[in-house]
């Protein structure tokens, strides 16, 4: 489903060439939640955007579910990653203006569908969030709000969702119930990366990677 | 959701940075409108104030006008008779006739019925050499009114000089030192002295008036006169005189009439002259009202600009400040798919309804302080319908120039959002 192939990034900055990643390669199959853990700064946002189509690696080749992203448009690049892809952040990036179940219809913005209203309202459901539906962010808890980011994310029905630090911000109770949706996604066929410094992660991961100054280490 | 329930929802989330924006493009939209009504307004007003004093210069030239006739009709004005082979040059120069016609005529004249003149005043003028004196002076022989038989009696005008007596010019009694009652002699015959008139700045003050036939003995014209002064000419304005000389010329085919220190001419140049200056104060109000025009026409001009360029800056900033509060939104937006074409349509769309709000609210609120103002500040009273503006155009002018500027101010802002790399935002938040 997704795969990174010798994949590489730097970026040229003041104080000359920084490498964030480096020659990296791993692949995810659907059914699988990978888990790439690391300490702050070694490269795994980057990892994460370069899989998202968002950052251009600088060498290297990735093949999004058969295709590789970097090849294609802009505008053919954000279709596929609407189609294809889930995001979910540790900083939840839900627009503070709109309530819960307008937060997780936004999703359609990309790929308009009839029935997305009754997909959000299933996936407020399926979130616990029926009580909060609508709520706009500033009135959630941490919790709430990454559950709503996480039906956001799934809306589009994903073949896959990057996970960037999602239980950064929360407690344990929380964290386990995303890990808990996480895995419940995996073992419904979709395929999870999940990039984090939480150790706990491992427990839910079906394969983890250690990263170290932007490269895996296994 | 689309595109159009989340401007909708981050208009009514960010009420205070749109309200500033379509508040700028108001005052922009508003300050044309309200420079181009108020053009109108004062061109109306113009028109209005000019046509108001010409047509209070028509009723007071036609009430002075008519004055004059209901005047004229009271007082009547003087007329000479002359005889026809007078040179009126010679009349004119002299102030008395070197020619000479019958006494008779001045009762023909009283006997022929005519209704235009009241009283007849037959006189024989001279100037003599005053031979007892050694003095030039104007010997007036003059008997009295002749009344006019066919109107009914009325107070003499004219005190008529009795036989025997002679009544002084005032230069004449000052420097002979001569009073009334006192005896003088002319040309061999006495006379006493019946009234010194006082001073008057003309031939009368060297005038002597002695009585008629006395004065053709003297002269040695008897019967003979040289003018008959009609008094109390009754005419209907200055169109009377053509009347009387014709009925005079009628009655006395050996006569010529002249009119005498006209009061009609008086009171027509007068006439002329009040008009004259009407027009000039109206003439001058024009070109005030014109110059006044063209200030405020300069001074929009100058303004313009400035108001519309400050407002699109302002438009611009307003703009900058939203993209830069939205930078999160736009980048998740885009993570999640949303292309940037939707994100620049989402920008453009936001200053097109700014645009149109500003645009509508500036049109009203320019059209209602131009006329606001004006009613204020001159004291003008002009109806919308009066303005025969064009105002599909205005409208156009109105919202569709507030939405070119705010879109065009928003440009830039605009292109920014949809430029933005969402790797950006999304890194710096992790």
């Amino acid at each position: 489903m997704l795969e990174f192939n010798n994949v590489s990034k730097w970026f040229n900055g003041a104080q000359g060439k920084v490498t964030a990643l480096k020659e990296v390669s791993f692949s995810v199959r659907p059914g699988e939640l990978l888990a790439i853990r690391g300490p702050s700064g070694c490269g795994k946002t980057t990892l994460l955007l370069t899989a998202g189509g968002l950052l251009r690696p600088s060498d290297g080749q990735i093949s999004l579910n058969g295709q590789d992203p970097y090849t294609l448009s802009p505008e053919m690049r954000s279709r596929l990653r609407a189609r294809n892809i889930g995001f979910v952040f540790q900083q939840f990036h839900l627009i503070p203006y709109l309530t819960v179940r307008q937060n997780i219809m936004t999703a359609s913005l990309a790929i308009p569908q009839k029935e997305a209203s009754e997909k959000a309202q299933q996936l407020i459901s399926r979130f616990g969030l029926e009580d909060r539906a609508d709520h706009v962010p500033a009135r959630l808890s941490t919790g709430e709000r990454q559950r709503t980011a996480l039906a956001r994310a799934l809306l589009n029905e994903p073949k896959v969702i990057l996970a960037d630090e999602p239980t950064g911000n929360l407690d344990e109770d929380n964290a386990q119930t995303v890990f808990g949706y996480l895995s419940e996604y995996v073992s419904d066929g979709g395929c999870v990366l999940l990039v984090t410094h939480d150790t706990r992660a491992a427990a839910h991961a079906t394969r983890s990677l250690q990263m170290s100054r932007g490269q895996l280490v296994e | 959701m689309t595109i159009w329930n989340l401007l909708i929802r981050e208009i009514l989330h960010r009420k205070l940075n749109f309200a500033l924006a379509v508040l700028s493009v108001m005052m922009a939209s508003g300050s044309l409108i309200g420079s181009i009504t108020l053009l109108r307004i004062h061109d109306i007003h113009t028109v209005k104030l000019l046509e108001q004093k010409h047509a209070e210069l028509e009723q007071r030239m036609a009430r002075l006008k008519d004055d004059t006739r209901k005047a004229m009709l009271k007082l009547g004005f003087n007329v000479v008779i002359l005889p026809k082979d007078q040179n009126l040059s010679d009349w004119y120069a002299n102030d008395y006739a070197s020619k000479y016609m019958p006494e008779e005529y001045v009762h023909k004249l009283a006997n022929s019925g005519i209704v235009t003149v009241r009283h007849f005043l037959p006189s024989l003028q001279q100037k003599i050499e005053w031979p007892e004196y050694k003095r030039k002076i104007i010997l007036v022989g003059a008997r009295g009114e002749v009344p006019n038989m066919h109107k009914n009696p009325v107070k003499p005008m004219v005190q008529p000089v009795k036989k025997g007596t002679i009544n002084l010019g005032y230069e004449l009694h000052r420097s002979l030192g001569m009073k009334v009652g006192d005896t003088v002699e002319l040309m061999g015959r006495k006379f006493t002295v019946h009234d010194c008139h006082k001073e008057r700045g003309n031939k009368d003050d060297i005038t002597a008036w002695i009585y008629l036939a006395e004065a053709q003995e003297l002269l040695d014209k008897p019967a003979q006169i040289n003018a008959i002064l009609a008094l109390e000419c009754l005419c209907v304005g200055e169109e009377g005189l053509p009347i009387i000389r014709k009925e005079i010329a009628n009655i006395l085919p050996g006569t010529q009439v002249i009119e005498r220190g006209s009061q009609v001419i008086a009171r027509a140049e007068a006439r002329t002259k009040v008009e004259e200056q009407a027009r000039i104060a109206i003439e001058k109000e024009k070109i005030a009202r014109e110059d006044l025009r063209t200030a405020r026409e300069r001074l929009a001009s100058i303004l313009m600009p400035v108001v519309v360029t400050a407002c699109a800056v302002w438009i611009a900033v307003l703009g900058f400040t939203n993209v830069r509060a939205r930078r999160e939104e736009i980048g998740i937006l885009r993570a999640i798919g949303v292309r940037s074409r939707h994100v620049m349509l989402m920008f453009v769309s936001r200053h097109v309804f700014l645009g149109i709000l500003g645009g509508t609210i500036g049109f009203v609120a320019g059209l209602l302080a131009a006329v606001y103002f004006s009613a204020a500040r001159e004291g003008t009273q002009i109806q919308m319908t009066d303005m025969d503006l064009s105002w599909a155009g205005l409208i156009l002018a109105s919202v569709g120039g507030a939405t070119v500027l705010a879109v065009i101010a928003g440009w830039i802002p605009t292109i920014v959002a949809a430029r933005q790399d969402p790797a950006d935002v999304l890194r710096d938040d992790n």
